[in-house]
């Protein structure tokens, strides 16, 4: 590749804080860069200060911020926003978190650039002067080395892909406001209603190192499920069945049609590890499964199998956490 | 109102699924089926074709098999099916795919308007979601993915989704004609019954060619890639597996190994 600057989509919150897989994204851009610039592009409103400091530990050179006189969530909008940026910088490389919404944004850069797409990489190198990702596919249980053969990359990284580091040296980055030309496309579509969702106090699930999930087992109790992830530190999942009882909500879900999560550590409690739940996890680092049938498919999977009651399993184990902790 | 379903040929997932040594999935293990989550795109179609006296037009792009995706589809209540069979689509990436399809849905509105193209909200053999979104730039009409509702406004000419994402709920809206992906939570689809597997032994399947549809060889297929797969490998199975029957310590030993692998 060719030392050309790396730009990062910087994902985060209404009140600009950065959503924790941009930190894994930085410091994969600066792997792949191999000394050329990283620069963060800021869409939307919020107030980018917030960021700053992480950005600045990060290393990035400058933040692009577009200002567009349209929704800045429509994904068209950011897509004309980047469009615009990848020629102007001349960047060979956009990264993105692997969500649904960065997902819309590479499929019209595809389209309108002519740049090949990865989604869901765990992993990026250079190879022979060109950009290889590593993909796990066909539901964890592949794994794929893929390279991109065009002139511009476009690639979304799940999170816990890599774990994040700090820049050898600190930067401040400079904020450079670009204003988008807002494509004809763009404003046929209108965003009459956007409801962000609470924080639920727990890390978020898509990026949190540890998920403890309930499946039909709990039979709607998600207490001992809560109680372990608290100890644990860790986010909440279920799966389909636990989402349309009605137990939790829909955001919880797991699998192929929910969330796509990769922790270093999965924790699955009267969850039977159906194929569709099994695409949306597998892929995670260590595998616990506690399930009163011991022919449940899970097992299969688990580097760690508990034949029990969740009732009884789960609220002893997050105790004997709790007091191990308080030991150091 | 006439619409237009993209459905996609997959190997079953509940099946042993595999990648050959191009990288690619491989599609000819016999346990092939209509993509589930297409399921839910034709039912859509067929539910707004109902309210709004439509009809509904089902169209693949894959090899031979991918026949039998359409004709489920016939089977369920569509009117018409299209299969766009050629050699040179294999090894397509979902950009090629969305470049293939783009040209049958161009070629199906110059004979008679089509009015809106549904999908599903992605395939679950590559699962990228990438498809939707694509196929609404390169027709140049609004894409509204992962509708979880979907309604229309023939008056109005609009169409209206509310959609889920990671972090937010949303309601968008656009003019027709326009693509739109739904979710399985959009609806339950309906299982073919007698009548209907009848019936679609009389409906019409249309095999399109790359050169009936004007589409140049070297945009798609592995031709038009941009991306290599350069190695493709089953995981290896996970090692030093532990498999307990509660008697009682269960979570004090699970919490001691959690501890023991550094996890907690
Ligand atoms: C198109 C499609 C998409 C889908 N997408 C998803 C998806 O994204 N995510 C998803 O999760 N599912 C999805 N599903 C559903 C999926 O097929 C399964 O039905 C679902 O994952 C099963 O959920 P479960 O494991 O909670 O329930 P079950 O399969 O019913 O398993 C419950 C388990 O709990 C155990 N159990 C019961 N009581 C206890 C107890 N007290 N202690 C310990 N164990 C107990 C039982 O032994 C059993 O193994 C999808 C289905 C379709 C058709």
């Amino acid at each position: 590749m060719t030392a050309t600057p790396v730009l990062v989509l910087l994902d985060h919150a209404a009140d600009g804080t950065l959503r924790p897989p941009v930190r894994e994204l930085l410091t994969l851009a600066r792997t792949v860069a191999d000394g050329a610039p990283v620069h963060g592009v800021w869409a939307g409103t919020a107030d980018v200060a917030p960021a700053l400091p992480v950005l600045a530990a990060q290393g990035v050179a400058a933040v692009h911020r577009l200002v567009a006189d349209a929704d800045p969530h429509l994904s068209s909008v950011v897509a004309d926003g980047l469009g615009q940026l990848l020629d102007a910088t001349g960047a060979g490389l956009l990264l993105l978190v692997s969500s649904f919404e960065s997902k819309e944004v590479a499929a019209r850069l595809a389209v309108r650039t002519g740049a090949g797409v990865v989604t869901d990489a765990d992993g990026l190198e250079v190879v022979d002067g060109r950009l290889v990702a590593l993909k796990t596919v066909l539901a964890g249980t592949w794994s794929t080395r893929c390279a991109i053969t065009t002139p511009v990359a476009l690639v979304t990284v799940k999170a816990n892909a890599v774990p994040a580091a700090d820049a050898p040296a600190p930067t401040e980055p400079a904020v450079v406001d670009v204003p988008v030309q807002v494509s004809a496309t763009s404003r046929r579509v209108q965003l009459v209603e956007r409801t962000e969702r609470p924080a639920s106090g727990r890390p978020d699930l898509g990026s949190a190192h540890v998920v403890v999930v309930g499946g039909r087992g709990t039979e709607g109790d998600f207490s001992p499920v809560e109680d372990l992830a608290d100890a644990l530190g860790g986010a909440v999942g279920a799966t389909r069945v636990a989402t349309d009882e009605g137990w939790i909500g829909h955001d919880a879900q797991i699998g192929q049609t929910g969330v796509t999560v990769a922790p270093r550590l999965y924790v699955g409690a009267g969850v039977s590890g159906a194929v569709h739940h099994r695409g949306g996890m597998q892929a995670s680092g260590t595998i616990v499964a506690v399930n009163a049938d011991a022919d449940a498919p899970i097992f299969e999977i688990a580097d760690y199998g508990i034949v029990g009651d969740l009732f009884t399993v789960l609220p002893q184990a997050a105790a004997e956490v709790r007091r191990l902790r308080a030991q150091g | 109102m006439r619409i237009v379903v993209c459905v996609k040929f997959v190997p079953d997932i509940q099946s042993d699924r595999q990648l050959g040594p191009d990288g690619r999935v491989v599609r000819d293990l016999g346990d092939g089926t209509l993509n589930e989550l297409d399921e839910n795109a034709v039912e859509a179609a067929l539910t707004l074709a109902e309210e709004h006296d439509g009809e509904v037009v089902v169209l693949t792009v894959g090899p031979d098999d991918a026949v039998d995706a359409v004709r489920k589809g016939l089977q369920m209540g569509a009117a018409q099916a299209v299969h766009v069979l050629d050699d040179d689509v294999a090894g397509s990436d979902a950009i090629g795919t969305a470049t293939v399809l783009a040209a049958a849905v161009r070629h199906l509105h110059a004979a008679e308007p089509v009015d809106l193209v549904v999908t599903g909200m992605a395939g679950l053999d590559g699962l990228t979601s990438l498809l939707p979104t694509a196929l609404g730039e390169l027709l140049d009409l609004p894409s509204l993915p992962l509708a979880a509702r979907l309604t229309v406004d023939p008056a109005a000419g609009t169409v209206t989704v509310e959609r889920q994402l990671d972090h937010a709920s949303e309601t968008l809206t656009a003019p027709l004609p326009a693509v739109v992906s739904v979710t399985d939570q959009a609806n339950a689809p309906r299982y073919p019954n007698f009548k209907g597997i009848m019936a679609a032994k009389k409906k019409p399947v249309t095999t399109l060619t790359l050169a009936d549809l004007g589409v140049d060889p070297a945009t798609v297929g592995t031709a038009g890639a941009r991306t290599q797969v350069l190695a493709a490998a089953p995981r290896p199975p996970r090692e030093d597996r532990v498999l307990v029957q509660d008697t009682g310590d269960a979570g004090t030993r699970l919490a001691a190994w959690l501890v023991e692998q550094k996890l907690v």
